[in-house]
């Protein structure tokens, strides 16, 4: 391989796992709420989006840095995910319809409901967020100047993976460690026996809800200074999320981590190597073959490794 | 302590619990026995609060408990080893004892009452790190008599203690059970191990179709006709 061809390797890889960082912490929010509620949340997407518009309007109106929003942005995306989860789907769990799927169906009016909302308050215009340090990067040779070859690194890109990690671990601390977070994770695996153990179920489900819109708000602002932002944007991030579900197992959090990484690297290569209009392929590629190889997702191997079948 | 005033149950319009009527006094181990599908389970799941009676009571240390919030009972007092453990088998050792202390008292006493269980089951200790899904059956049960202990009950349910374990670890099982009494904790106990409850219980109650058919000593019980050729097989 000449050393052009490690470079653009490296560089893929690089960006792949930069994206896969942050579609990580949107996949997780995800799986979540599968793992706790049974269900796909279809609004996720559309979640994201208000969150990227929260972000977008206080670095605008306020001159307050997309990073900084993350602050603002999550607690308010914690509590409409309460409001949802309480006035919407809640009502809608009770009745004993005879599609189980219903909660499903009302997620994607949510989702449909959000964009649109968005489209009447802030037009359909593509907006991009003009921040100072949009274009700059680090690069290997000025650290290393006798390096064979280049690489560079997006400043925005950097910031945002790295918050991304740090926010990942801290809800990985949030589960491990406190009660609240063993007795979301009880809920998930045996909600009947976590009802017996003294946890409000209902209340877990309300915050799982709450910290799943939470961590994909948080994302909406990490993204925005490298996205471009519009009403409808929301639907393909659903979809990111699910494929990230899907391949990381249903409701496992370190599967989702991983899942997350798979898919940005893959998607990553696909732009690269096939053609940047690829990704999207690329991403039902990886959908529909691990759901043929591996159906359990990333968690069932884990999984099989630790029960040493 | 607890008592349970004519109930009937029903799973959707299916009634399979029949103006049920008995109680456990304190400090004693009581024992329900009977047949599959004889309403013994449904029973302990009403006690709970995860089904409720369509009619009667149920009553414990004076209060009416059929109407308050299941998660509340664990901090009235009652605690329940449910039927197959119904451990969180992705969740290690500890932390599933950790699950049986989240409220109150038991929250403070948590260190505690782990080493008083790691005292009561060594194994448990050697895995405390280890998740509760990679166990075998006995220690899993071990971790769901632990985790009952975990939130200091006056009283403990057990369902069903013996399903599917050695003929051994149904012994040690069932000692573990009578020292959980002489520590003052009052037992209510369903079991189809008809023989080993009853030699442990004070009093039973034997459920038939979701009645009520017999009750009496553990001892009256084990010598009486019906129960012998019913249940004991002799």
């Amino acid at each position: 391989m000449t050393s052009v061809a490690i470079e653009v390797f490296l560089q893929t890889l690089i960006a792949g796992l930069l994206l896969g960082g942050l579609y990580a912490l949107i996949g997780l929010g995800m799986t979540l709420i599968m793992g706790v509620m049974k269900i796909i949340n279809l609004a996720h997407g559309e979640l994201m989006m208000v969150g990227m518009y929260i972000a977008y309007w206080m670095f605008v109106l306020f001159n307050i840095d997309p990073y900084l929003s993350v602050f603002i942005a999550t607690p308010i995306l914690f509590f409409l995910g309460i409001a949802l989860q309480k006035f919407l789907i809640n009502p809608v769990l009770k009745v004993e319809a005879i599609l189980p799927e219903n909660q499903v169906i009302l997620t994607v009016g949510i989702g449909m409901v959000l964009a649109n909302l968005a489209t009447i308050f802030f037009t359909s215009d593509y907006r991009s967020t003009p921040v100072s340090y949009a274009t700059n990067a680090f690069y290997l040779s000025d650290y290393w100047k006798a390096s064979p070859i280049e690489l560079s690194l997006s400043v925005p890109w950097s910031v945002s993976f790295i918050l991304a990690v740090i926010i990942t671990i801290s809800l990985w601390f949030f589960l491990a460690r406190t009660d609240t977070g063993k007795s979301i994770r009880a809920t998930a695996q045996d909600t009947d026996a976590a009802l017996l153990m003294g946890v409000n179920v209902k209340l877990m489900r309300v915050v799982t809800f709450g910290i799943g819109s939470g961590l994909v708000g948080a994302a909406g602002c990490l993204f925005l200074p490298i996205y471009y932002l519009f009403p409808s944007l929301g639907g393909q991030f659903t979809l990111i999320a699910f494929v990230i579900t899907i391949l990381g197992g249903l409701g496992s959090t370190i599967g989702a981590i991983i899942g997350g990484l798979i898919l940005g690297v893959f998607e990553s290569m696909t732009a690269t190597y096939i053609g940047m209009g690829w990704a999207p392929v690329g991403r039902f590629v990886i959908f529909v073959v691990c759901l043929i190889f591996l159906p359990g997702g990333v968690a069932s191997l884990l999984k099989r490794k630790k029960l040493g079948k | 302590m607890l008592e349970v005033k004519n109930i009937d149950v029903f799973y959707g319009d299916v009634q399979v619990i029949w103006d049920v009527a008995f109680e456990v006094r304190k400090g004693e181990v009581v024992a329900l026995i009977g047949a599959n599908g004889a309403g013994k389970s449904t029973t302990l799941k009403t006690i709970s609060g995860i089904l409720r009676p369509k009619k009667g009571e149920v009553i414990f240390e004076g209060e009416p408990i059929n109407k308050v919030e299941p998660y509340k009972l664990i901090e009235k007092g009652i605690a329940l080893c449910p039927e197959a453990r119904r451990l969180f088998v992705e969740m290690t050792v500890e932390e599933n004892l950790d699950m049986g202390s989240l409220r109150g008292e038991a929250k403070k006493q948590r260190q505690n009452t782990k080493e008083m269980v790691f005292e009561l089951f060594p194994r448990l200790s050697e895995r405390r790190r280890q998740l509760a899904g990679t166990l075998s059956g006995g220690e899993q049960q071990m971790v769901a008599v632990g985790r009952g202990l975990m939130s200091l009950p006056k009283l403990l349910m057990f369902d069903e203690p013996s399903l599917g374990l050695a003929p051994i670890l149904v012994r040690e099982i069932f000692s573990v059970i009578k020292r959980i009494r002489q520590e003052g904790t009052t037992v209510l106990i369903v079991e189809q191990n008809t023989k080993q409850t009853l030699a442990i219980a004070d009093r039973a109650y034997v459920l038939e179709t979701g009645k009520i058919t017999l009750e009496g000593t553990g001892q009256a019980l084990l010598n009486d006709e019906h129960v012998k050729k019913a249940y004991l097989g002799v």
